[in-house]
């Protein structure tokens, strides 16, 4: 098995893509008796340090219905200049510019390392890429101020020939015009009023020919002069104009009155900058990025009213069907989402409130668009702003992590077909020959359009295998797949990359060890969990939830070795050994329970699983979870109400946040001094206690008393800095930085760890366990245990 | 009065009668007098056919002007001296006098009512066919004996005053017309007049003392306007009443004859005025025939005859043609004397002259204060210089009635015809020497008022028990007083301290309002001020915007501020716009002005709230910049495109944004056709002139600007419109907000900065200088027995009662009009109360009352007596001009036509004596109605000319609409100065002449002026050292015609005439662009369109004309 693990980590390495299957059941009625539908999580622009694109065309195959891009995987005559097309068998002249290939001397697409190769296309226009701020002014005096630095900083990083353009709302939209001299101008929209894209284009005076004031732009080369607006304009030319421009902004002046919310034109405004840039620079890549503090309070996409008396809608008010605005409000977003997508450009979310800002509703522009959407408390914190300026990372080559205007063809052999995709995308409905009639996730094409993504943005890809039992796959026989992703890269290049991968057949009834043992369980529960979250957007949780477990008995029930209703006979090979697990702490994440979680959080999650690499999607599935103390050096422990104990410091990492979680030393017992100098010669705090002997204090009591300190204690103070180091660097990496909680046992936000970990221990059975082996979880939940004993019992049984 | 008034069983006059018996008797006499009208009529109809026939032949004519000579002659003098002293008041025998009488408190000015009538005389004559003066005069001596009389009679009044002085001045003055050379003819009459009136002098002499006496007993006090009134007539009565009588059977025969050669075989000739003009023409150039005739009997006396000399041949063909049919037709021709008989036309000096009559009141009553105390007085002319004392009324610059006597019942009024009207001006500005009205605080409870009606406290309430309650004057409720307002009353039930509060003392007043009175209960913020620009691409070619923008900078220290304030309260925003707006943001934090582009149009709202509305000297060096940047950003702009209904709708939401009232001032150029709200089409359509559609063009296009005014209204958000059009803009629909909403509108046709800059910017600085009130209503409270029922002028009623103005400043008018709903008492006579409750320009919440009492009658005479004719052509050109948006215009001139000549009628029958029909006898206070009335007719709106666009017409329209009684007497009678005839270093202005081109000598420079247009009249012949001095060029050809700045030159006449001109732009309330018109040059046609007494080319009637025309109608109506 070792060899299927390194195989596919190879595999992620270097294509990016992770199957469920890596050994292909051969016929369509074998595949469906799999549960886990042939799929991958495909991650389309993965970095590749080691990948120099090439500066030519890919060369394609010329039947039309096929246009497959040569290949390693693809047989070459090299003496009659011919290639075969792996997947319709056409057979290809090599283009002129080939002619001098032979075994030795091959172009780079036939060579096998090179399963992912990316071209870079030379022709057409090269448009700057475009930023356009969206900001929210009815904010906080300190709030605006920090974001207003944000934004002034921001301008730094972009690109110096990027066009940057500026909106600000609040019951009014104001859209500046950033090219004048002297005054500054803007164009004002009311908030009330939604207006097509011709209308704002009239209004904005777009429809006529660009005035005379857009001059030679030194950045492209001017032989692709594009119309320019004065709205969007290049960051070197107006950078000093529009950082006082974003200084000078105020809060929206009109008054707000006890009571009552400031009215916010969200969907207005965006609705503007979606005009805005359809009318302007329509497929090219451009960002609108919404910065917003509160929700919609007016106009189209309102979503609450502006009574403060009356709540932002909850799960409860929504399953009542008591929501009033949402689905006006899902419908005008969904709407401009798809404009969005359509024009190839993306939408972030940037909501910084205290409360709901309606990510709900809003959801869409994001998802649909490959846009970010960040959900924090306040422009003012660390994790906005970092979040923000991580956008503007760069990779080893300097270049911006980001690429627009992507379209992704999925390409199969004939004995299978592409049922649908979930991921931040859109279908471009392109009915071919590979495509399914039964649809997981986004179906009915084989191309998306993904109008926003970063290296690591990941898709799930979903296939079916049509190939009929009757007719089995020759022996030896490999299906393959072609991943084509067209995309503008932040250099503005067009790019395409194009990853060809191909599987073993095997017959499932001879061959079902090997089909188990290439059982990916990591990418199955991912592409799993992916599923079960695309359906809980339009059903019910609990069908999901029973979709999910029904899944996982029969799965168990094909897979698992066992005497029929005989629980206790039960196992469960290596290759699925983890994927119980997996889908116990599925079950229990806020992506499928919307309990203790508000519409906005549910949506917020939703968002970033759906786009998350694998092995961030399985943090998230199930949290980890690392131990810190004395004993020795840190470790990775259960997921598990056991694991916290009195003398350790826990770090979690739940992807979207990072616990720090100083242990309790329970009272009842009198803590030994000598157990504390068997911790490496380091001497009890309580021995120089001013108070004398303690008969119990916690970390955190040390902490605060200050022991780390002092020199004699600086084993505790390395002690307290180890998960410090650990979890810096994770909100390094990640994106969006994670909300960094550092607390202590019986503190409040110690919640994060306790509703994650299984709860092993509840008030329930507490006392059966004994004390001393971890915390009790307040819960009614059930435990990993109880659900492993149940799904057992289901399994053996015959019943279902 | 009252008993005596009822008594007499003759006619009207009866009522004065009783009272001044002999003098009433006399008056009749002298009504009589009127037949001059008749002959008029007949030049009117006969212009057709027959008289035409007749004039043309010389052999006719040589025989009359045979005859004619001699009767010229006798007449000429008679008619002359009636015309130096009282041309009109020949024609209105009794009458007249009695409005002389009652002006002139004074008798004083009377001495110099000689000297008037020579200088206005001689201008009559010499333009003016003499002849038909001869005509005419014969027909009027009766009028001309009869005014004559009056003056006489005046100075007899005067006797306290010295008027046998008066009249030796009178006569001494004759002999200075002799000093005009240039006015020969006008000597001669002088000349004639004094003897005639020397004859006519002693009765009247002895009748004015008398009335004299009667006076001082009736009103007991020195102040006897309303006695003097009363005696005047018939002091004008005495001595008309023999001279009349003569006159009067001569005359009626004259007029007749031509009437029933005109009527009889002609037929069309009364309903015919375009088919009688030319017609009309030829007997004009008949007219002068005759005139000239007569003249030269007279030009052998004075030296001016020789140059009529030449003319004297043809002027008497016609008048022996006009005496034959005269002659024939009059019954009373027996009666004639034979020398009247000879008589053939009318004679244009004979007919009522306005500036006689303007000058008579000047002279009569212009020195002494007008004190308000007395109840139903009539105020001296508009024309006239005086002071106001307020001593319980208002001031008449506050209101005017047309009328200060009202009949007793509605069916008098009914019978009379004569409208009830009041002109209020609720915050007329006044001369430096008066005192605004003093503001009363009465603190928390605000003013006192009656319980039932509402009514303010005012000197007429009258308090009772002791001082315990009051009875309102208005509706007979009796009220409490409430405590801390108790005072006790003095033995005459006065309160004590009566004289120590405004209200109750005062005619005018104000009261600080509480909160009550305002708007959602909340005081009101300081108004504001938004300048809202076009700046398509008309507007900054034109280089308007540049110039305004400039000028703003400056302007805006001037912003109207209240009391002894450093700074004034009101906030300024700017806008800008095409087809979208800008707005800016000037908030002073800023460095630079921030500029908020808003093009959703279909649905306007303000973009900002915060630094929109800012206060000039906090954000002076943003504004500055920004005025600096604005014609800087449209420089090359493209956009040709307006909008407009959105600009109103933009700054009446930023008033409503910033909860205050306040103005806008749009400067517009174009037609609005870009796709929005209020979009206009070009509908302009002269063919649709004289058909029933004409009316189309006055009313707006479309319903949305009504609704908008509304709107704007209700926020008090008042709109001032610059229009600065090079096409049609569709005035009638542009100006329908500033029409609503109080505002004003200003047109620059063709506006190009060279030529109208100054214009335009003394418009604009003074509009924006003045003082307004905002978000006003006001409401005319009546006693019972009237009440308020129509209302003109530029403001939006919701209601019936409520006059709601956004804005109000110290130009615009309401006229109210009143009807009976019951009977009124002679004894508590009728009050009206004006309130008008508005905010300041420093945002303080006033009431204003105005209070005036009305003397009541029985007697129609009485109403004629104390009748306002400028007061009631306001009245009628308002009401016409409201006309014409629902009527034909034909049918508005037919109604107005009708009005008058039943007004007239009326009189005849009432009050005038028994006399022959053939008479003209006009009320002495009506006697310029007729003249008034043509120019009324005649003006742009009701009979437009060639060259008159629709734009130009809807301008006028509503300009008309809030015009004061000044403004609409000169607007319709323009004033027309002679320049060069007065010695130069005379300081006064020169008297005015009529409005005829018969009156200008080529030899002279004039000056023209109607409150709009100025114009400066160059004669051919102009000595060439005037034009050397005044145009600095050598000869009349190199005067460049068109001219509208006059060099400065340092010599007296240049001087004297630019001082001149300055002087009479201070006095309207619009700059006047001057224009330089030489003597046959084409733009002179346009100066002879403000010749109202002459024909005009678009049908007018002629002065003569049309007095003929209304002699027939009041004989249709008598008959």
């Amino acid at each position: 098995m070792a060899t299927y693990l390194e195989f596919i980590q190879q595999n992620e390495e270097q294509d990016g893509v992770r199957f469920s299957w890596n050994v292909w059941p051969s016929s369509r009625l074998e595949a469906t008796r799999m549960v886990v539908p042939l799929a991958c999580l495909l991650t389309p622009l993965k970095e590749r340090p080691d990948l120099p694109p090439v500066q030519y065309e890919p060369v394609l195959c010329s039947r039309p219905t096929c246009k497959a891009i040569l290949n390693p995987l693809c047989q070459v005559d090299y003496r009659a200049k011919l290639w075969a097309c792996n997947f319709c068998f056409q057979r290809n002249q090599f283009p002129p510019a080939y002619t001098g290939i032979s075994e030795v001397n091959q172009p780079a697409e036939l060579m096998p390392q090179f399963s992912t190769i990316e071209y870079v296309i030379q022709r057409g226009a090269q448009s700057p890429l475009i930023f356009l701020y969206v900001v929210d002014t009815c904010l906080e005096e300190d709030d605006l101020q920090a974001l207003k630095e944000s934004l002034q900083m921001s301008l730094s990083l972009l690109p110096p020939d990027a066009l940057v353009g500026l909106i600000t709302f609040g019951r009014m939209v104001q859209v500046h015009e950033l090219s004048c001299e002297g005054i500054s101008k803007s164009y004002v929209f009311r908030g009330t009023k939604d207006l097509t894209a011709k209308q704002i284009q009239d209004m904005l005076g777009l429809t006529k020919p660009a005035m005379p004031m857009q001059q030679a732009r030194p950045g492209p080369p001017q032989e692709h002069p594009f119309v320019s607006s004065r709205f969007l304009q290049p960051v070197h030319k107006i950078d000093m104009n529009l950082t006082d421009l974003l200084g000078e902004l105020q809060r929206d002046p009109w008054p707000v009155t006890q009571g009552k919310r400031p009215l916010r034109s969200t969907g207005v405004a965006l609705s503007i900058a979606v005009g805005l840039l359809e009318g302007t620079f329509p497929n090219t890549g451009a960002r609108i990025m919404l910065f917003t503090g509160g929700p919609p309070t007016q106009g189209p996409g309102m979503v609450v009213g502006d009574e403060l008396k009356v709540p932002i809608r909850s799960w409860h008010d929504i399953e009542k069907d008591n929501a009033r605005f949402m689905k006006k409000a899902t419908k005008h977003y969904e709407m401009l989402a798809n404009r969005t997508a359509t024009n190839g450009h993306c939408i972030d979310i940037y909501a910084c409130a205290l409360d709901q800002t309606g990510l709900l509703e809003m959801k869409c522009c994001a998802n649909l668009t490959g846009g970010h959407m960040v959900m924090g408390d306040s422009f003012n914190t660390s994790l906005f702003k970092q979040t923000f300026q991580r956008i503007f990372s760069k990779d080893f080559n300097g270049d911006f992590r980001m690429a627009f205007g992507a379209t992704l063809e999925v390409k199969t052999s004939r004995e299978l077909k592409v049922a649908g995709a979930i991921g931040p995308c859109v279908s471009l409905n392109v009915k071919g020959p590979c495509v399914s009639e039964n649809e997981l996730g986004v179906g009915g094409t084989n191309q998306w359009k993904i109008c926003g993504l970063d290296p690591t943005s990941t898709l799930g890809i979903y296939f079916e295998v049509v190939n009929q039992h009757n007719a089995p796959v020759p022996q030896g026989g490999r299906g393959a797949i072609q991943f084509v992703t067209q995309y503008q890269h932040s250099s503005t290049q067009r790019r395409i990359r194009v990853t060809t991968i191909a599987r073993n057949w095997a017959d499932a009834q001879s061959q079902l060890r090997h089909i188990e043992a290439a059982f990916d369980q990591e990418a199955a529960a991912v592409l799993m969990a992916r599923l079960g979250v695309f359906r809980a957007e339009s059903e019910e949780g609990p069908d999901v939830l029973r979709w999910l477990d029904r899944q996982l008995i029969r799965l168990c029930q094909k897979f698992g070795q066992y005497n029929k209703e005989d629980p206790t006979s039960f196992r469960l090979s290596d290759s699925f050994s983890l994927y119980p697990q997996f889908m116990f702490h599925l079950r229990r994440s806020p992506f499928l329970q919307v309990f203790n979680n508000s519409p906005d959080e549910s949506s917020y999650y939703r968002h970033h699983f759906a786009r998350q690499d694998l092995t961030q999607s399985l943090i998230m599935i199930q949290p980890i979870l690392y131990s810190y103390s004395f004993h020795g050096p840190p470790e990775p422990v259960l997921l598990d109400s056991s694991s916290i104990l009195a003398d350790r410091i826990l770090l979690m990492d739940t992807f979207f946040q990072i616990v720090i979680y100083l242990g309790e030393l329970k009272g009842h017992e009198r803590l030994d001094p000598v157990v504390a100098v068997k911790w490496k010669g380091w001497v009890a705090p309580w021995d120089s206690h001013p108070l004398g002997v303690f008969s119990y204090l916690t970390i955190a009591q040390w902490r605060k008393a200050g022991y780390q300190d002092m020199p004699e204690y600086e084993n505790f103070k390395h002690l307290l800095q180890a998960p410090l180091d650990d979890a810096q660097e994770i909100l390094q990496a990640r994106f969006p930085m994670p909300r960094y909680i550092n607390t202590e046992h019986g503190g409040s936000q110690a919640r994060f760890l306790l509703s994650k970990v299984n709860p092993s221990q509840t008030h329930n059975n507490l006392y059966a366990w004994g004390q001393e082996t971890g915390a009790p979880i307040l819960t009614d939940d059930v435990s990993l245990q109880v659900f492993m004993d149940h799904l057992k019992k289901l399994a053996v049984s015959s019943a279902c | 009065m009252n008993v005596n008034q009822s008594a007499p069983p003759v006619p009207p006059f009866g009522q004065p009668q009783p009272v001044y018996q002999g003098y009433h008797q006399s008056s009749y006499g002298g009504q009589p007098g009127s037949t001059a009208p008749t002959t008029s009529y007949g030049a009117y109809n006969g212009p057709v056919p027959g008289y035409q026939q007749t004039s043309p032949p010389g052999v006719s004519r040589a025989p009359p002007s045979s005859e004619a000579p001699p009767a010229s002659t006798a007449q000429a003098p008679c008619g002359q001296a009636a015309y130096g002293q009282f041309g009109q008041g020949d024609v209105q025998n009794g009458p007249s006098s009695t409005v002389q009488m009652q002006r002139f408190p004074g008798s004083q000015p009377f001495g110099s009512v000689p000297l008037t009538p020579v200088v206005s005389q001689p201008t009559v004559l010499q333009p003016y066919g003499p002849p038909p003066t001869s005509a005419q005069v014969t027909a009027q001596l009766a009028g001309m004996q009869i005014s004559g009389a009056v003056a006489p009679a005046l100075p007899p009044v005067g006797l306290g005053y010295g008027s046998p002085a008066s009249l030796a001045s009178a006569s001494g003055s004759f002999p200075n017309p002799g000093l005009y050379g240039s006015y020969p003819q006008g000597q001669a009459p002088p000349l004639s007049q004094a003897q005639g009136h020397l004859g006519a002098q002693p009765p009247q002499r002895s009748a004015p003392p008398q009335a004299s006496t009667f006076t001082s007993p009736a009103s007991g006090g020195p102040r006897m306007p309303s006695m003097t009134g009363p005696f005047l007539p018939g002091q004008g009565f005495g001595g008309p009443s023999l001279s009349q009588p003569n006159h009067v059977s001569s005359p009626p025969p004259q007029a007749l004859p031509p009437g029933t050669q005109m009527t009889g075989p002609p037929g069309p000739p009364p309903p015919m005025h375009s088919s009688q003009q030319p017609g009309y023409q030829l007997q004009q150039n008949g007219s002068f025939g005759p005139a000239r005739g007569p003249q030269p009997n007279y030009g052998s006396p004075y030296p001016g005859a020789p140059t009529f000399g030449s003319q004297p041949g043809p002027p008497q063909p016609l008048p022996p043609k006009r005496l034959d049919p005269d002659a024939i037709p009059s019954p009373q021709l027996n009666e004639l004397p034979p020398q009247q008989k000879t008589r053939h036309r009318i004679d244009p000096d004979a007919i009522p002259s306005p500036i006689q009559v303007i000058e008579d009141d000047r002279n009569n009553r212009g020195s002494e204060p007008f004190v308000t105390g007395v109840r139903g007085q009539v105020p001296p002319l508009v024309t006239t210089n005086f002071l106001v004392k307020d001593q319980g009324n208002a001031s008449p610059r506050y209101i005017r009635c047309t009328s200060y006597n009202i009949p007793c019942t509605s069916d008098m009024a009914k019978q009379a015809q004569v409208p009830l009207a009041a002109v209020i001006k609720p915050l007329a500005r006044l001369p430096p020497e008066e005192v605004s009205p003093y503001v009363v605080d009465h603190g928390e409870s605000g003013p006192l008022r009656c319980n039932r009606c509402k009514a303010y406290m005012c000197p007429f309430m009258q308090f009772i028990e002791g001082g315990r309650r009051f009875q309102c004057c208005f509706c007979s409720c009796i009220n409490d007083v409430p405590p801390q307002y108790f005072q006790h009353l003095d033995h005459t039930g006065k309160r004590v301290d009566a004289y120590d509060r405004p209200e109750l003392s005062l005619g005018s007043y104000e009261f600080l309002a509480t909160v009550d009175y305002c708007k959602n209960n909340k005081f009101p913020s300081p108004p504001a001020f938004i300048f809202m620009i076009d700046v398509s691409y008309n507007a900054i070619r034109s280089g308007l915007v540049r110039l305004l923008c400039e000028e703003l900078k400056s302007l805006l220290d001037f912003l109207p501020r209240e009391g002894g304030t450093e700074e004034s309260a009101i906030r300024v925003g700017f806008v800008t716009y095409n087809k979208v707006l800008h707005f800016y943001n000037v908030k002073s934090s800023l460095a630079q002005p921030q500029m908020m582009v808003v093009s959703d149009v279909a649905d306007m709202f303000v973009p900002l709230l915060d630094g929109f509305l800012v206060n000039v000297s906090e954000s002076r060096a943003v504004i500055t910049s920004l005025l600096d940047q604005i014609p800087e950003m449209f420089a090359d702009t493209r956009e040709t495109e307006t909008v407009f209904a959105p600009v109103i709708q933009a700054g009446m939401e930023a008033l409503k944004a910033a909860e205050c009232a306040g103005k806008l001032f749009l400067f517009h150029t174009s037609l609005p056709i870009a796709e929005a709200p209020g979009k206009l089409k070009n509908r302009d359509d002269r063919k649709l002139i004289n058909t029933d559609k004409e009316k189309t063009l006055f009313q707006p296009q479309t319903g949305a600007y009504q609704t908008l005014a509304k709107e704007c209204v209700a926020q008090g958000c008042c709109v001032d419109l610059f229009l600065f059009p090079n096409q049609y803009v569709d005035v009638a629909t542009l100006s329908v907000v500033p029409q609503l909403t109080g505002g004003s509108v200003y047109k620059y046709a063709c506006f190009q900065v060279e030529n109208d800059q100054e214009r335009f910017l003394s418009d604009l600085r003074r509009d924006v200088q003045k003082v307004v009130g905002f978000d006003a209503v006001m409401r005319v409270r009546t006693s019972t027995g009237i009440r308020a029922v129509d209302f003109f002028g530029a403001f939006y009623m919701s209601n019936t009662t409520d006059v709601e103005l956004a804005g109000l400043d110290g130009d615009k008018t309401v006229t109210v009009e009143f009807k009976h709903d019951d009977r009124l008492n002679e004894e508590s006579g009728a009050l009206l109360q004006c309130a008008l409750l508005y905010t300041s320009c420093a945002g303080q919440r006033r009431l204003r009352i105005h209070n005036l009492a009305l003397n009541c009658c029985t007697q129609l005479a009485d109403l004629y007596r104390n009748c306002e004719t400028d007061t009631l052509i306001n009245y009628m050109a308002k009401f016409a001009y409201r006309g014409v948006l629902n009527s034909p215009v034909k049918t508005v001139r037919d109604t107005l036509i009708t009005q008058c000549a039943q007004i007239l009628a009326c009189y005849r029958k009432n009050c005038a004596s028994p006399s022959s029909a053939g008479q003209l006898i006009l009320p002495e206070c009506m006697k310029l109605l007729p003249v008034y009335l043509n120019c009324v007719l005649k003006s742009d709106v009701l009979q437009p000319g060639a060259e008159v666009t629709t734009d130009d017409r809807a301008y006028v329209r509503q300009l008309v609409t809030s015009m004061d009684v000044a403004e609409t007497n000169v607007f319709f009678y323009p004033r027309l100065l002679p320049l060069t005839k007065s010695p130069i270093e005379s300081a006064t202005e020169p008297p005015a002449v009529r409005a005829s081109e018969e009156r200008l000598s080529n030899g002279d420079i004039y000056l023209l002026e109607n409150g709009l247009n100025l114009f400066l009249w160059v004669g051919a012949s102009v000595q060439q050292g005037v034009v050397q001095s005044l145009f600095n060029v050598s000869s009349f050809s190199q005067i460049t015609s068109g001219l509208s700045i006059l060099p400065v030159l340092d010599n007296p006449l240049s001087k004297k005439v630019r001082g001149l001109i300055d002087s009479l732009r201070a006095q309207r309330s619009r700059y006047m662009k001057l224009i330089v018109v030489k003597q046959e040059d084409k733009l002179e046609m346009l100066f002879k369109h403000f010749l109202v007494e002459d024909k005009s080319l678009s049908g007018g009637a002629s002065y003569v004309d049309f007095l003929c025309h209304m002699h027939k109608e009041i004989r249709q109506l008598l008959s």
